[in-house]
């Protein structure tokens, strides 16, 4: 992107006077510019107000008499002494848990599916095409209905763990309470995996099949030859992936909405998307609400930078 | 060109505007013929295609008499006020809207509904409704310019199915809170998988009104003013008595902690899963269409605890449905003529009858039910033993903050987790500290 220096076209006229037909890329980026503008950059920037305003519902029907309040939003979100803040501070680390595990799983998951489904075998098609089901059903229906198989006493997975395998004795809840934790888990790596199984899939078709041939003639295992082949050439595919599907995960907000219901959000599942939500829509704090996107954006783009900075130094010297 | 430029973007920035102003072309002809009003009903019915079957001939009628056409849309609770914040803060939206009465305060405080006092005449006068009724939509101390006024009557109220009471030799329903909680027990049967009692455990609203009644039993006042006191003893133990009804008494089915509906537990009365439901007397129409004819369920009202004093005998707060009009609407007149026709004794005693609710007129009698016990056990509540919800502007925070917190005390406690009276204080304390960052 940065070494584009556009080479001039032959018979372009002299230096002084514009060119005929100049403004012609300028009219075709217009509407993007003004859409990206109109889409994200003004409700960005309306929202980093909000977050210095005290906007409760009394002060919704004219946002400008709302007071005022300079950091307060940003001080009653970073006080980690008082409930508000506790319960900020539970929820990011619910989330930070959350993500490294979903993300661990789906992309190991992924990985797994991809590297066994690398080699032609009778029946492949059938495989791809039933690992990547979770990722084509619609959201919503596909997380209803492992709200369905979580009831404690009519769902599937009580039933299988209960009634069939006689692994725990009394069911357990699996919507409410600390499971809601691993319920919330399950599903989304559910969702995510055909992600990373697809992207990697599609990763390994571009490594040539004449070094694994030759790493074969040299002794190479299976094993050696995924950590010294497969894995080094699908460095690029991964820096991404990996990336995605934080951000992704992270800022979930579908799993817990669906899977918990629009307001019984069990303390155990509340990532920190919901508890935003929650503060905006159900208490109606919009302020509040705004102050912890502002700083969820920040701790986001902070490891995201680093993140990058890091991979890139890495390839760097590579 | 430099001209053509200009000339250009003049062009575009016309073009711009006329798309603007086409968006918000606004009829200002004042005739009623020519007006349109749009109208948000809140869903009361057994589902939002019922309430446009009940609403259509009503409205026909105003379209009738008037000239003046409604555009009905019906919403569902779970989204009507985010719909009506989203109406305020851009301007654009119904004429009329239905609320929660208890919502009231909160929005006269926004300033966002007509002021009706105003305009009293044009509504057919502020005294005809009922006063417990008018009062509950305002703020204290601002009940005199209501915001909204009374549309639909609701009231807490004891359900019982009469068949599992026979069963269990049970002759006359529970009259205090201790033989509420002993006929419980004798109903409750885990091993043929029926209950003594059935609650919406998931459910803020219903556990935020469960645990304003039985702590208003004890003569707690969750304000000092507009000063939030949530963690009084009062209020404490209050709250305690609702959740040992699921903890110590065990009569409530644990698997009620994930019920997030008001009619689920309602569903459980019927199917004969539960012999006892805390409901509000719209539950009619849900029990009806679950197959129940009248006759198979009893009334009777919240029971509160054996010794409490006469002033404390709280069973229910005025509930209900008000109807409003948005401070921005062009059609203030006919808006005005619509309030006066739906809150009118003709129409109250049309759909008094299919919504099941309670008239918000003076002098008016009950007509939702044939059951002349049932009439009277509401009617009592309602105007007699009842108690409104903090009149304050963050009685929304309220609702969701202390009804979240008890919810999350019901699953603690659905997993067999002891749940004691400090646990119970802290809870409401943070929910107390949620409130005060709103207010």
């Amino acid at each position: 992107m940065s070494a584009t220096t556009a080479p001039s076209p032959s018979g372009a006229p002299g230096r002084s006077g514009l060119r005929k037909g100049w403004w012609l890329p300028y009219a075709l980026l217009g509407p993007a510019v003004i859409f990206e503008i109109l889409v994200h950059i003004i409700p960005m920037v309306t929202g980093i107000w909000m977050s210095f305003i005290k906007l409760t519902r009394i002060y919704l029907r004219n946002w400008g008499q709302a007071p005022v309040v300079g950091l307060g939003n940003y001080k009653t979100s970073l006080d980690f002494s008082s409930s508000i803040g506790q319960g900020i501070l539970h929820s990011f680390l619910i989330t930070c848990g959350f993500t490294i595990i979903v993300l661990a799983l789906s992309w190991g998951f992924g990985m797994a599916a991809a590297v066994a489904l690398q080699r032609p075998f009778p029946g492949r098609g059938l495989f791809r095409t039933v690992f990547l089901i979770p990722y084509a059903l619609p959201i919503y229906a596909g997380i209803i209905t492992w709200k369905f198989m979580f009831q404690r006493s009519t769902g599937a997975i009580n039933h299988i763990l209960v009634d069939q395998l006689h692994l725990l004795g009394d069911k357990p809840f699996w919507l409410i309470g600390g499971n809601a934790f691993w319920a919330i888990v399950i599903v989304a790596i559910w969702r995510t995996w055909p992600f990373a199984f697809l992207m990697l899939m599609a990763g390994l078709q571009s490594i040539p099949s004449d070094v694994y041939e030759a790493s074969a003639v040299d002794g190479a295992k299976p094993f050696r030859q995924w950590r010294s082949i497969t894995l080094p050439m699908l460095r690029p595919v991964n820096t991404v992936l990996i990336l995605v599907m934080f951000l992704w995960t992270f800022n979930d907000f579908n799993t817990p909405f669906v899977l918990f219901g629009s307001t019984a959000q069990p303390p155990a599942g509340d990532l920190i998307s919901f508890h935003i939500y929650d503060a905006s829509f159900l208490t109606w704090n919009f302020g509040y609400g705004s102050a912890m996107s502002v700083l969820l954006l920040v701790f986001l783009l902070i490891v995201t930078s680093i993140y990058l900075l890091v991979i890139n130094r890495r390839s760097q010297r590579a | 060109m430099a001209k053509k430029r200009v000339m250009l973007v003049g062009a575009l920035a016309a073009a711009t505007v006329a798309i603007a102003l086409s968006g918000c072309s606004s009829n200002s002809g004042s005739s009623d013929k020519n007006v349109t009003l749009e109208y948000w009903a809140s869903n009361q019915g057994t589902s939002l295609a019922n309430d446009k079957k009940v609403l259509t001939p009503v409205l026909n009628k105003f379209t009738k008499q008037t000239g003046i056409k409604v555009n009905l849309t019906v919403i569902g609770w779970n989204d009507l006020q985010n719909k009506i914040n989203t109406a305020i803060s851009s301007n654009q939206g119904p004429d009329v809207v239905n609320i929660g009465n208890t919502w009231g305060p909160a929005f006269q405080a926004s300033g966002a509904f007509v002021d009706l006092s105003e305009h009293a005449d044009a509504i057919g006068g502020l005294d005809k409704f009922a006063t417990t009724a008018l009062n509950a939509g305002s703020q204290k101390g601002k009940t005199d310019h209501p915001a909204s006024v009374p549309l639909y009557g609701l009231a807490y109220g004891l359900y019982y199915n009469k068949a599992l009471f026979k069963a269990a030799g049970i002759t006359t329903p529970p009259t205090t809170w201790e033989e509420f909680v002993a006929d419980a027990k004798k109903l409750t049967d885990p091993s043929k998988g029926q209950y003594g009692v059935a609650i919406a455990g998931a459910s803020y609203t219903e556990n935020v009104h469960f645990a304003f009644l039985t702590a208003a039993q004890n003569g707690a006042e969750f304000y000092d003013g507009d000063k939030p006191t949530f963690t009084s003893d009062a209020i404490v133990s209050g709250v305690q008595r609702y959740l040992d009804l699921i903890g110590k008494d065990k009569v409530v089915n644990p698997d009620d902690a994930q019920l997030d509906n008001g009619s689920d537990p309602l569903q459980e009365l019927a199917q004969g899963k539960a012999a006892m439901v805390l409901s509000q007397n719209n539950a009619d129409a849900t029990l009806l269409s679950q197959g129940m004819k009248e006759g198979d369920y009893g009334v009777t009202n919240l029971p509160w605890p054996a010794d409490t004093p006469a002033e404390d005998q709280i069973s229910t707060f005025p509930a209900g449905i008000n109807i409003a009009i948005f401070s921005y609407t062009q059609h203030l007149d006919q808006a005005l003529k619509f309030v006066k026709y739906m809150t009118s004794e003709d129409t109250q005693a049309t759909l008094d009858k299919p919504y099941k609710t309670l008239p918000v007129l003076k002098d008016a009698s009950p007509s939702f039910t044939d059951d002349a016990d049932e009439a009277k056990v509401f009617t009592t509540a309602y105007n007699e033993q009842s108690k409104v919800l903090p009149q304050v502007a963050t009685e929304g925070d309220f609702e969701s903050a202390v009804g979240k917190a008890v919810t999350n005390l019901i699953a603690d406690i659905a997993q067999g987790k002891n749940v004691s009276a400090s646990d119970i204080k802290k809870a409401l304390s943070d929910a107390q500290t949620t409130v005060e960052a709103a207010g």
